[in-house]
């Protein structure tokens, strides 16, 4: 028993565990905060009154929605970096890691884009007509009497979307961002298979713990928020 | 609104269901359509099943619905010293990262698959050899007379595969200041050599031989200063009772110049001779 976990603790303290949630982390939030300002500019365009912009937005989110995200990944790293040589950081490391939250927030970007949409159908269209009646055109009704609506009410659709995004996170190994959570676990598990439940559990538990509060945030908030009718 | 929930608690469940099978599908490699074997050819179903890799030219490759590679050779050895015909083995994959597991699962008899031996695994499976004696080395341009061994890296792009500690040990051991670039597979790194991305590859010295062999068309050498030694051994379940017929078809394989003859086939082109001192390697006691 005590051979077990000194082994145990070794195998900690070889592989930085807490690091590798850690550069998850990083990524989910850059990669949100990207994906959260393509997704709203493609929503806004889905919903503007001119024909060439919502068709472009539906381009959009039909072709990344559509796309698995490590062909994403692998093409940015294959054809973007390797055959273009296109680099965004001298630095290795830094450098894969912003490939690797591109890619994160053009595919989220699409599911955002649905999230806040399904989010102004909440809107009801006397809001709209309010607004055009008191003389707004497009843009300002949709920044102020829209879309503070719509996102009040698409709180739980993009909270579903973060959730799926910290966990696609760990496709940014197809990016090369190798020292990230779903590498770490796979590099264990090649080398100290003696643990393999031990170390599967670890990081299953990890993403549970991470989950849970984002699921109980937006629940919570999707309640307080919500524009009461 | 119960009822449709109840319809959507079921699709799930069966979607999860289909994606299953969809996983373990891949897992299990190629049950019948891995070419050589096929149980109803001789009556009996008592073949062996080997795990082998699908994706490293020189040692264990799939091309098409054959198996090529040193590895292979050995395997095909070994199998027919222990009274298997060719058409009695079965080939299946062993990634990895699930060589341990697919060895106590019973989904694979035996593992020839660029396996190191060491104390780690030692405690879940046993292992017969070695069979060979690689080292770790570096895979450049033919050109490049800059990078004789792994302390020119300094400053220098590296590239090797996720999950393998060998670029580490470079980094922490020889050159500081390298940069790192892990992929899933070899290929891409030696795509990413070709492009003039990364300056050099690394990993054991045969399969870097192979992938030179291989995708090289003569642009791409193995600089040839290994400095590490991983023993392949012969991956077993733990208390197998063929450790000592493997060594023994081993032994009888490097004194045959079979084994010789395998090195020299699998690297050809690659202008490339294992490290002398060390092999051939002679099997070790089985514990």
């Amino acid at each position: 028993m005590n051979d077990y976990l000194s082994g145990l603790g070794a195998l900690l303290e070889q592989y930085d565990v807490l690091g590798a949630f850690w550069t998850n982390i990083q990524l989910t939030f850059w990669g949100a905060l990207f994906a959260l300002v393509i997704g709203t500019m493609l929503a806004l365009m889905r919903i503007s009154p001119i024909a060439s912009l919502r068709w472009a937005g539906a381009t959009y989110v039909n072709v990344f929605r559509n796309t698995p995200l490590t062909i994403i990944m692998t093409f940015l790293v294959l054809a973007v970096w390797t055959q273009l040589q296109v680099s965004l950081a001298a630095d290795f490391n830094s450098n894969f890691f912003r490939l690797a939250v591109i890619g994160l927030a053009v595919y989220h970007a699409a599911f955002v884009c649905e999230s806040i949409r399904s989010g102004v159908n909440t809107v009801p269209l006397g809001q709209a007509e309010a607004a055009r009646a008191i003389g707004l055109s497009f843009l300002p009704a949709a920044q102020l009497v829209i879309l503070p609506q719509a996102f009040r009410g698409a709180i739980a659709p993009l909270g579903n979307t973060l959730i799926a995004l910290l966990k696609n996170s760990t496709v940014a190994a197809a990016a090369s961002v190798s020292w990230e959570t779903a590498s770490t676990m796979k590099t264990m598990l090649e080398f100290n298979a003696d643990y393999r439940w031990e170390i599967f559990a670890l990081f299953a538990i990890g993403y549970v713990i991470l989950v849970i509060p984002i699921g109980l945030l937006t629940t919570w908030l999707s309640q307080r928020l919500a524009v009461k009718r | 609104m119960r009822k449709h929930t109840m319809g959507l608690l079921a699709m799930a469940a069966a979607s999860t269901l289909v994606l299953s099978a969809c996983g373990s599908a891949e897992v299990g490699g190629e049950p019948d359509g891995g070419g050589t074997a096929t149980a109803g050819g001789d009556g009996g179903g008592d073949g062996i099943t080997i795990g082998i890799k699908y994706d490293q030219p020189g040692l264990g490759l799939q091309d098409g619905a054959e198996y090529t590679g040193f590895d292979v050779d050995v395997a095909r050895y070994v199998a027919n010293e222990l009274g298997y015909s060719e058409d009695q083995i079965t080939f299946k994959e062993t990634p990895s990262a699930n060589r341990e597991a697919m060895l106590q699962n019973g989904d694979v008899d035996m593992i020839f698959a660029t396996y190191s031996i060491t104390d780690d695994r030692k405690e879940v499976i046993d292992f017969a050899g070695p069979y060979f004696i690689a080292g770790q080395d570096l895979l450049v341009a033919a050109d490049n007379t800059d990078i004789t061994g792994p302390e020119d890296l300094e400053g220098k792009n590296l590239c090797s595969v996720t999950g393998s500690t060998s670029a580490e040990k470079i980094k922490t051991d020889y050159a500081e200041g390298v940069q790192l670039l892990e992929r899933p597979g070899y290929a891409e790194c030696v795509t990413a050599l070709s492009a003039g991305q990364v300056d050099a590859v690394t990993t054991d010295d045969i399969i870097l031989a192979g992938l030179a062999a291989a995708n090289g068309d003569g642009n791409l050498k193995v600089v040839g200063a290994p400095f590490s030694e991983e023993q392949y051994g012969v991956g077993l379940p733990k208390d197998s009772d063929q450790c000592e017929a493997i060594n023994e078809a081993i032994t009888k394989m490097i004194d045959d110049g079979a084994w010789e003859e395998a090195v020299a086939t699998n690297t050809e082109g690659a202008d490339y001779t294992p490290n002398a001192d060390l092999n051939p390697p002679k099997p070790a006691d089985c514990a």
